[in-house]
């Protein structure tokens, strides 16, 4: 069973239209995470989700019921902002029980919830200070915990992590997840431009761009399969690889060509037929394409070196383009260096250069 | 090893501009000091001195009889009984006006900026416009109304003046303050299950601080300084301080008594003055932040 769907939701602001009939399915239990650059439309179907935001056409239902135009409080949601949002005249202990005093729920039961959540986002000791005397982090945890004590069966998270510096958003992120762990049942759907916390966090990704959803995937999915060129490109640091060529018969099947460049498609899985003369952009992540003297593509030299640590970045550069190879951190190159690139057929994507369609 | 010495000339902190500008900026406190300084001097003089006619001078033998005269016994028209009448009469048309008018500005800020209702705009435009129209215009139709409602010449009836005249600065301010509150707060307790009373209370209200300093200040000097409301609609038992000052200083027999004449004015302008120096910093606060954003 699903606890959210949102079934063919148009969402309208005066004139402009946001969603044009938008559906999306969630699964119980399930993290969805939707991501997407800034104006994509990810934080309005949250908000739509929320109630928050009037739907146009369209249903929501949660849990069941169709809840398109009930009140927010009475849709079994719980939200988190990214500017935490928290009450600045009341302390944390008030901030977290007020949404409990509206719905009249008896003190005891308010003070078991607070301190049960207080206690499994260990802010225990910060009961009775107020949010300006928090740091960021705990802000964000106050305000996780005040969503946790309204029970919900589905979390909202409006870019929870955006505000909070590198360090603090490693450290919350892991959190989350963990929370989704031990909540077992609770549905979360987490909006996010940040590509590493989609991928960490989610079941299912939810890649949009211009308030339509390009692809719904797992991050495996998304991230090895992309539906289009614009998941490839979006998804992935250092960029995915993109090489404009033709598709070509050759003796032993279709190949693709660019240039020197030549790759036989033979092991490549195909979800559409393709034709040979056809124009297409080939994508290859950087971590896909091998140094070896044994390679299919020679000729390449050294443009840029960037060490990461863990991983070494290479700009390399032929006749055709220049591509970035992603190898091991110990691994040495010097520009001016003359390589030879190896490129797997089975791990690459190829994309229809007019739609930009996985083909 | 040399130590490090700055080069060049030091440059000088006193230059010629500065003094052109230090000269400009006392004259002008002078210049705007000296009638303050030649009504509190006038008043503490007995009239004698005054026909002397030496109106900067000190007073040579200071006496507050004026003070007390222009409080408690000078004449407004036939009675005697001073400008305290009309003080008191200020204040009970100041108090409910004040806290009214910012109880219906705050609440119309609060749904204009956060409930988003339907034609919010075009009403807050209308509003709007109401402030530029002369208060002139709107007198005669509104004389005629309270009098057929029957409640012309009342305390109700001027207090509720005020409040309507105060709608559209009232609203403006709240506005454009709760535009600048984080909308997520909003929603946040949109979720929480507040619903319009209960998020105005419980969450908005006690983040307007600052800008119910401002609507206090602007309300207490605008209300207390009014003359044309007060003359129209509070009716002779409740004429406020600035009508009864006006009698005063328009009703001399013989003599024109100068002194109290000043220390009747200055009185009247305490309420005010006092506001100012308490909270001016408030003031500036709030007008800045209620000019930048919106």
């Amino acid at each position: 069973m699903s606890t959210v769907s949102v079934r063919d939701v148009t969402v309208a602001f005066e004139a402009v239209q946001v969603f044009d009939g938008l559906s999306l399915d969630i699964q119980e239990g399930e993290f969805i995470v939707l991501l997407g650059p800034s104006g994509c439309g990810k934080s309005t179907l949250l908000n739509a989700i929320a109630g928050l935001l009037d739907v146009a056409e369209g249903q929501i239902w949660i849990n069941g019921k169709n809840v398109t135009w009930e009140e927010p409080k009475d849709r079994g949601i719980a939200m988190v902002f990214q500017s935490y949002a928290l009450y600045p005249r009341m302390n944390v202990r008030e901030n977290m029980s007020f949404g409990l005093k509206m719905a009249k729920t008896p003190k005891p039961e308010i003070e078991k919830r607070v301190a049960k959540a207080a206690e499994l986002l260990q802010i225990t000791p910060l009961l009775d200070r107020r949010p300006d005397q928090l740091s960021g982090g705990q802000r964000q945890r106050v305000a996780i915990g005040r969503a946790l004590v309204r029970d919900a069966a589905v979390f909202l998270f409006d870019e929870p992590l955006s505000n909070l510096d590198a360090k603090l958003r490693n450290e919350l992120r892991v959190e989350i997840k963990r929370l989704h762990a031990r909540l077992g049942k609770t549905t979360m759907v987490y909006v996010t431009h940040d590509q590493i916390e989609a991928m960490t966090l989610a079941d299912r990704i939810v890649v949009m761009k211009e308030q339509k959803i390009q692809q719904i995937g797992t991050p495996d999915e998304i991230y090895h399969r992309p539906a289009n060129l614009f998941v490839a490109g979006f998804v992935g640091s250092p960029q995915m690889n993109f090489v404009k060529g033709r598709l070509e018969n050759t003796g032993e099947g279709l190949s693709f060509l660019a240039g020197d460049r030549r790759l036989s498609l033979s092991g490549y899985p195909f979800i559409t037929a393709p034709s040979s003369g056809q124009d297409v952009v080939l994508g290859v992540r950087p971590e896909h394409l091998e140094i070896s003297s044994t390679g299919i593509w020679p000729g390449f030299t050294v443009d840029i070196v960037e060490p990461m640590g863990a991983d070494t970045v290479i700009w390399c550069s032929d006749t055709v383009g220049s591509v970035q190879v992603r190898t091991s951190g110990s691994r040495r190159a010097t520009p001016g260096e003359s390589m030879t690139l190896h490129v797997d057929p089975t791990q690459v994507s190829l994309f229809a250069a007019e739609s930009g369609e996985r083909l | 090893m040399s130590a490090a010495v700055p080069q060049g000339r030091r440059p000088r902190h006193l230059t010629i501009g500065r003094i052109g500008v230090y000269a400009f900026l006392v004259t002008a406190a002078l210049f705007f000091m000296l009638p303050l300084w030649i009504m509190v001097v006038t008043s503490l003089k007995p009239m004698e001195e005054i026909r002397l006619g030496n109106i900067l001078a000190l007073p040579a033998a200071m006496t507050f009889e004026a003070w007390t005269k222009a409080w408690s016994s000078a004449c407004t028209g036939l009675e005697c009984n001073g400008i305290s009448v009309g003080f008191w009469n200020s204040v009970r048309i100041l108090i409910p006006s004040v806290i009214l008018s910012i109880i219906a500005g705050a609440i119309n800020g609060y749904a204009l900026s956060f409930w988003r209702v339907k034609g919010a705009n075009v009403m807050f435009g209308v509003l709007l416009l109401g402030a530029f129209i002369p208060y002139q215009v709107f007198l005669y139709p509104l004389v005629r109304i309270f009098s057929l409602t029957g409640i012309y010449n009342s305390l109700t009836c001027i207090v509720l003046v005020h409040v309507i005249f105060g709608l559209p600065t009232m609203t403006l301010l709240f506005r454009n303050y709760y535009a600048g509150l984080p909308i997520e707060l909003f929603k946040a307790a949109r979720i929480d299950g507040g619903g319009f009373w209960s998020i105005f209370f419980r969450v908005i209200l006690p983040m307007s601080t600052p800008i119910l300093v401002v609507a206090t200040i602007l309300q207490v000097t605008g209300i207390w300084n009014d003359f044309i409301f007060g003359l129209t609609f509070a009716g002779r038992e409740n004429l406020p301080m600035t009508v009864q000052l006006n009698n005063i200083v328009n009703s001399t027999q013989g003599e024109r008594a100068y002194n109290v004449d000043m220390a009747a004015t200055m009185l009247a302008a305490l309420v005010p003055l006092v506001v100012y120096f308490v909270s001016g910093r408030w003031f500036v606060r709030g007008i800045a932040a209620g000019a930048v954003k919106g």
